[in-house]
């Protein structure tokens, strides 16, 4: 079973080629099939992977399976294999992966028929698949590479879709640079891995790691480098400013690469490694610390936006930070259950979004909006069930993974807990807001935009039930102790996260202080909830136009606290005149023009043994000429 | 059957017999006809080819006895690879410029400068060395010459002098070490045997490095480059960037490191510094440049840099990563120069500012453009990347630092690649590039070879690294540098 694996992979990257080559031939349904069904297909095998890992769980194994394919790279002793790893942690990503990527490619059906560019955009998708499949699957640090470099490229491209669009077009490279400076932290961190340990498999680095010592120097900067990377690649600060720009993209990829398993690879990776940042405790301080620090600027960027797409990357970096947060404060499967739900409720957002876009004739400014809830009752009763998710107000999924997460916040620092606690309430806050703007009071758009108003089609509204559905009972898979829940999660993914569990101990928490901590975040999102509807609702607010006179801090929150800007003026502009001032002064100036100035000087001193010469260069190669064949003649005579 | 001899001399004669046909219509067929001949025939080395560490296909003959030259060449893991090189890309070179009016001369050069090619990587005798290191000079002088652009004169006096001054410090080395060796031999493997004190090793080492170096090029010496990459036709430029530039790559390993061990010793280090700093120096300049062929002129003085600095690391990662990313280099390269030589020629211009939206009229274009450009980038499952790994693993080991710059190519080559690609490619097309057509017949084919070599070496580059790897493993355990 588990040795046709490579399959999974395989068809969204036989889809990539069909589609890709076939994208003017075959007619958009036939596309739409052929896209949708590689991935379905996938899905399908996936489960059956993923019931063989729980039944080798259910026996009591560890339930990890490791599958080489080829040989890829040897240079010496250096060898790298293109294998791949299927246990408790990569079986559910498969899940996630193929399961939302099938449910965002039938969206994209609907969503992208009138594009020209239909066949293309498919395409993208499944190379984004298979990528995102190697980088899930990769049983060492350079297969996860592959993917992790390859999932940047698509989504270069899928930003980029409507490169026509300058700006998009700038987008695109934003991201593929700034993730680029997460990459060399990656790469570094793997040559230090395999100075260190001799091996990129994570089969045989795990356990020789486990034998260190916490505190171990090497692991301090090996886990340190693979934070800069995950930085990158999960937009936490300081690389976090390509995600809000990344909206660029058609709205299908912002719910399924920036939002639902792209960005979250960085969390994996760390998952993955956690034995390493276990023993790296400054590593992991520094790790929790980001973490909140990024929920928080977003979450405060996100209060003041506007445009809904805007809303919902902020409130992505956000929520990324709280996984990190989780990483940093050792509750790794309350990290993962937090991509899990996240990538539930996140991708039903955006996919609403797009439905309320799509139905507004392509306005993403919420001031002109309102109302809609009666022409696009779906797409609201799903976004109630995605916004109340995200809230955290139980007992929505969000409600579970954010507190199992605080829970372990509070054990390790108050503060820290003090700090995702206001987190919540931001995001509460800004997620009702958005709610109500979009679809409470008064339609506050064009006659032309009302006359168009319709309820998105099929392929769209299915994927947005069945998200729900999961965004709403998803926290069913790890309901706490506390609860008189099972942790069937924390429970499945044992063996991954063992070795760190067999240092830190396992995790308590009285039960009356987890009620306690339960009910204090649960009420405060309903506050933030019914504060909201006051505003927005009651009050009919609508937030102010771009050039108003704003407060200090309105003025942060809406203009991004300036970060943009400072990273242009600090970094961006100074290395364009670096490279004009290398170019103009020190190159052709000063190199070049020493260069020149040693050939005039030969030239000048020489003009007095120049009357043998022409001075004709052409004449001296000629000459040479001359000679090498005379040489090549005697040779061959002589042969 | 495998005779190197004819292999090398297939060129020759393509040369002259074009050189005697000149004007005639058939040129252009006759042309390709001979590099395909000799690709084929070096099919025949490659499936003879016994990938161990051993010199194979060895061919000795007398040339200039009194002088103790022999025409002595063969061809081991190390060599073979630029052997391949050298003959797939002529062929290649040769089809990407048949939309230009050129004839029968113009080929006889290119085949000319062929055979000096072979001749260097397979020379096995110092003064075969040089004329091939000379012979494949000339041509590409007259090449540049006769077809550049506006400023070619000037550019290519200057290219010719530059490089012929470094010529000259090579052949007093060579000189020297031939009269050092017992019984006075050009035979590389005597060289190898002297067993000179290291102040004569340390200006040995300086004799042959600004010599390669000045090809290579490595900062400082590098500031006739772009200008000649500039006014360079494009199929000299190819020539140039695609072979030409191995040709001091490939010095650094067969002739510099293995002869003066106790100079690179001594100087080794700073070799490394300079095409480190040549990286990041050359890369940040790319970033702000007009002329689209300064892009990757520049972009290629990075990239030398990283090979350069791999091979000066000298480890058997370092060493295998700068033999598979010369052949990747070259492919890529070629690659990128017939893409902006296809929108230059079509545009008129070679300003990036007056080029831009063409993927929308040019979608084929565009499509394999963005796959060079991420073989150019090393994006993962294509050629640069395998290259471009195992360097920084060699870096790497050679020290931290040194890796962590090197590395910043692959930020900083982003960058200007995707700039390029971007101020090309992307945006509004304006009107004036709105009938602009997209690639077709031997555009296509080229482009096409040159696509799945990109994709093919990066998925499945084994076979490629296995051909070298013994080779390179006893050359660095042979030759220690410590």
């Amino acid at each position: 079973m588990t040795d046709l694996i490579w399959i999974v992979p395989l068809l969204p990257f036989i889809g990539f080629l069909i589609n890709g080559i076939g994208r003017n031939i075959l007619g958009k349904p036939l596309i739409g099939i052929i896209g949708s069904g590689v991935v379905f297909v996938s899905f399908l095998l996936s489960c059956c992977l993923f019931s063989h890992v729980y039944d080798a769980r259910q026996a009591g194994g560890d339930g990890a399976f490791t599958v080489p394919i080829f040989e890829w790279i040897s240079a010496g002793k250096l060898s790298v294999g293109l294998s791949f790893m299927l246990d408790p942690l990569s079986s559910i990503m498969l899940l996630i992966v193929t399961g939302i990527g099938f449910l965002i490619h039938v969206y994209s059906i609907g969503y992208m028929s009138h594009d020209p560019g239909f066949g293309k955009f498919f395409s993208y998708l499944n190379l984004f698949i298979f990528f995102m499949l190697l980088l899930v699957l990769g049983s060492n640090y350079i297969v996860m590479f592959i993917g992790w470099e390859g999932v940047g490229l698509c989504s270069y491209l899928l930003i980029g879709f409507w490169y026509k669009n300058e700006a998009y077009a700038g987008a695109a490279k934003k991201a593929f640079v700034m993730n680029r400076i997460g990459d060399l932290g990656f790469l570094i961190a793997v040559f230090l891995i395999f100075t260190t340990f001799g091996s990129f498999e994570f089969s045989s680095i795990f356990p020789q790691a486990a034998g260190r010592v916490s505190g171990d120097g090497t692991l301090l900067l090996i886990t340190l480098l693979l934070f800069v990377a995950a930085t990158g690649k999960s937009a936490q600060i300081p690389l976090f400013t390509w995600l809000p720009d990344a909206m660029a993209g058609p709205t299908p990829v912002s719910a399924l690469i920036h939002a639902a398993t792209m960005v979250t690879a960085g969390i994996y990776m760390i998952a993955r490694s956690n034995i390493l940042f276990t023993l790296a405790p400054v590593t992991l301080q520094i790790v929790a610390g980001i973490g909140i620090a990024t929920a928080l600027l977003a979450a405060a960027i996100a209060l003041t936006q506007n445009d809904i797409k805007k809303v919902l990357a902020y409130s992505t970096v956000s929520q990324l930070g709280y996984m990190f947060l989780g990483l940093g404060v050792g509750a790794f499967t309350g990290a993962f259950f937090h991509v899990l739900t996240h990538a539930f409720f996140k991708a039903l957002l955006f996919l609403g979004a797009g439905s309320v876009i799509h139905a507004m004739s392509d306005e993403q400014d919420m001031r002109s909006m309102g109302g809609l809830k009666k022409k696009l009752p779906i797409t609201y009763i799903t976004m109630l069930i995605g916004t109340i998710a995200i809230s955290g107000i139980p007992p929505l999924s969000g409600f579970f993974s954010k507190d199992e997460i605080l829970a372990h916040a509070f054990v390790q620092n108050k503060v820290l807990w003090v700090l995702g606690f206001i987190g919540a309430l931001f995001t509460a806050f800004y997620m009702f807001r958005m709610l109500f703007l979009t679809f409470f009071g008064e339609f506050r758009g064009s006659k032309e935009q009302a006359h168009h108003l319709h309820e998105s089609p099929g392929s769209m509204t299915f994927p947005l039930i069945v998200l729900a559905i999961l965004a709403a009972f998803g926290g069913l898979l790890n309901i706490p102790a506390a609860l008189g829940g099972g942790e069937w999660l924390a429970h499945y993914l044992e063996p991954v996260f063992a070795a760190s569990t067999a240092k830190t101990g396992e995790f308590h928490l009285e039960h009356g202080t987890e009620y306690a901590l339960m009910a204090a975040s649960g009420i405060a999102a309903i506050i933030m909830a019914i504060w909201a509807y006051g505003t927005y609702v009651s009050k009919k607010t609508v937030p102010v136009a771009d050039g108003a006179e704003r407060s200090l801090l309105s003025r942060l929150s809406y203009h991004k606290f300036y970060i943009d800007e400072i990273y242009d003026a600090l970094i961006v502009r100074p290395l364009n005149k670096l490279s004009v001032f290398l170019y103009k002064v020190i190159d052709r100036a000063g190199i070049d023009g020493l260069v020149n100035g040693l050939g005039r000087t030969a030239e000048e001193s020489g003009k007095g043994i120049r009357l043998l010469q022409s001075g004709n260069v052409g004449f001296y190669i000629f000459m040479m000429v001359v000679g090498v064949i005379a040489l090549l003649v005697y040779g061959l005579i002589k042969i | 059957m495998d005779n190197l001899f004819i292999l090398i001399f297939i060129p020759v004669v393509g040369a002259l017999v074009l050189a005697l046909t000149g004007k005639s219509a058939s040129a252009k067929t006759l042309a390709l006809l001979f590099p395909l001949l000799s690709l084929a025939y070096s099919l025949s080395f490659l499936f003879h080819f016994v990938p161990d560490a051993s010199m194979q296909f060895e061919q000795q003959v007398p040339w200039i006895s009194s002088l103790g030259i022999q025409f002595h060449v063969g061809i081991d893991g190390i060599s073979l690879p630029l052997v391949l090189l050298t003959n797939v890309l002529v062929p290649l070179i040769i089809l990407a410029s048949y939309g230009r009016k050129y004839k029968g001369d113009f080929y006889a050069l290119v085949l000319f400068m062929q055979a000096g090619l072979l001749l260097v990587f397979t020379a096995l005798d110092a003064f075969v060395f040089y004329v091939g290191w000379e012979a494949a000079l000339i041509p590409i002088y007259f090449i540049c010459a006769l077809w550049g652009g506006e400023n070619r004169i000037r550019v290519t006096i200057k290219f010719f002098i530059y490089t012929f001054f470094g010529s000259l410090l090579m052949l007093i080395a060579i000189i020297y070490l031939h009269l050092q060796v017992p019984g006075h031999s050009y035979e590389l493997r005597s060289f190898y045997q002297l067993a000179l004190d290291a102040p004569t090793q340390g200006w040995i080492f300086w004799a042959f490095f600004i010599a390669f170096a000045i090809k290579i090029p490595i900062f400082p010496f590098h500031t006739w480059q772009p200008d000649t990459y500039t006014e360079a036709p494009s199929a000299g430029t190819m020539l140039l960037a695609g072979i030409m530039l191995k040709m001091g790559l490939y010095g650094l390993i067969r002739w510099l490191i293995p002869i003066a061990p106790l100079g690179v010793a001594a100087y080794g280090q700073l070799a490394i510094i300079l095409a480190v700093i040549g990286l990041v120096y050359a890369s940040i300049i790319a970033f702000k440049q007009q002329h689209i062929k300064r892009v990757v002129a520049y972009s290629s003085i990075a990239h030398v840099g990283l090979m350069a600095a791999g091979i000066f690391a000298w480890n058997v990662q370092g060493l295998q990563g700068a033999v598979i990313q010369m052949v990747n280099h070259g492919i890529s390269v070629v690659g990128l120069f017939f893409v902006l030589d296809i929108i230059a020629q079509r545009l008129g211009t070679h300003d990036i500012k007056l080029t831009g939206g063409l993927a929308k009229p040019a979608p084929k274009l565009a499509a394999v453009f963005l796959i060079i450009v991420m073989g150019a980038i090393g994006l993962p499952l294509t050629n640069g990347f395998v290259g471009e790994f195992l360097l920084l693993v060699g870096i790497y080991n050679y020290g931290l630092w040194y890796a962590v710059f090197a590395g910043l190519t692959l930020i900083l080559g982003a960058v200007y690649m995707l700039r390029l690609y971007q101020k090309t490619m992307l945006g509004e097309t304006p009107e004036q590039n709105a009938r602009f057509k997209d690639i077709a017949g031997t555009e296509v084919l080229v482009l096409g070879i040159i696509v799945l070599l990109v994709v093919g070496i990066g998925v499945y580059p084994k076979p490629l690294l296995h051909l070298s790897e013994a080779a390179v493993s006893q050359l660095i355990n042979q030759v220690s540098l410590k």
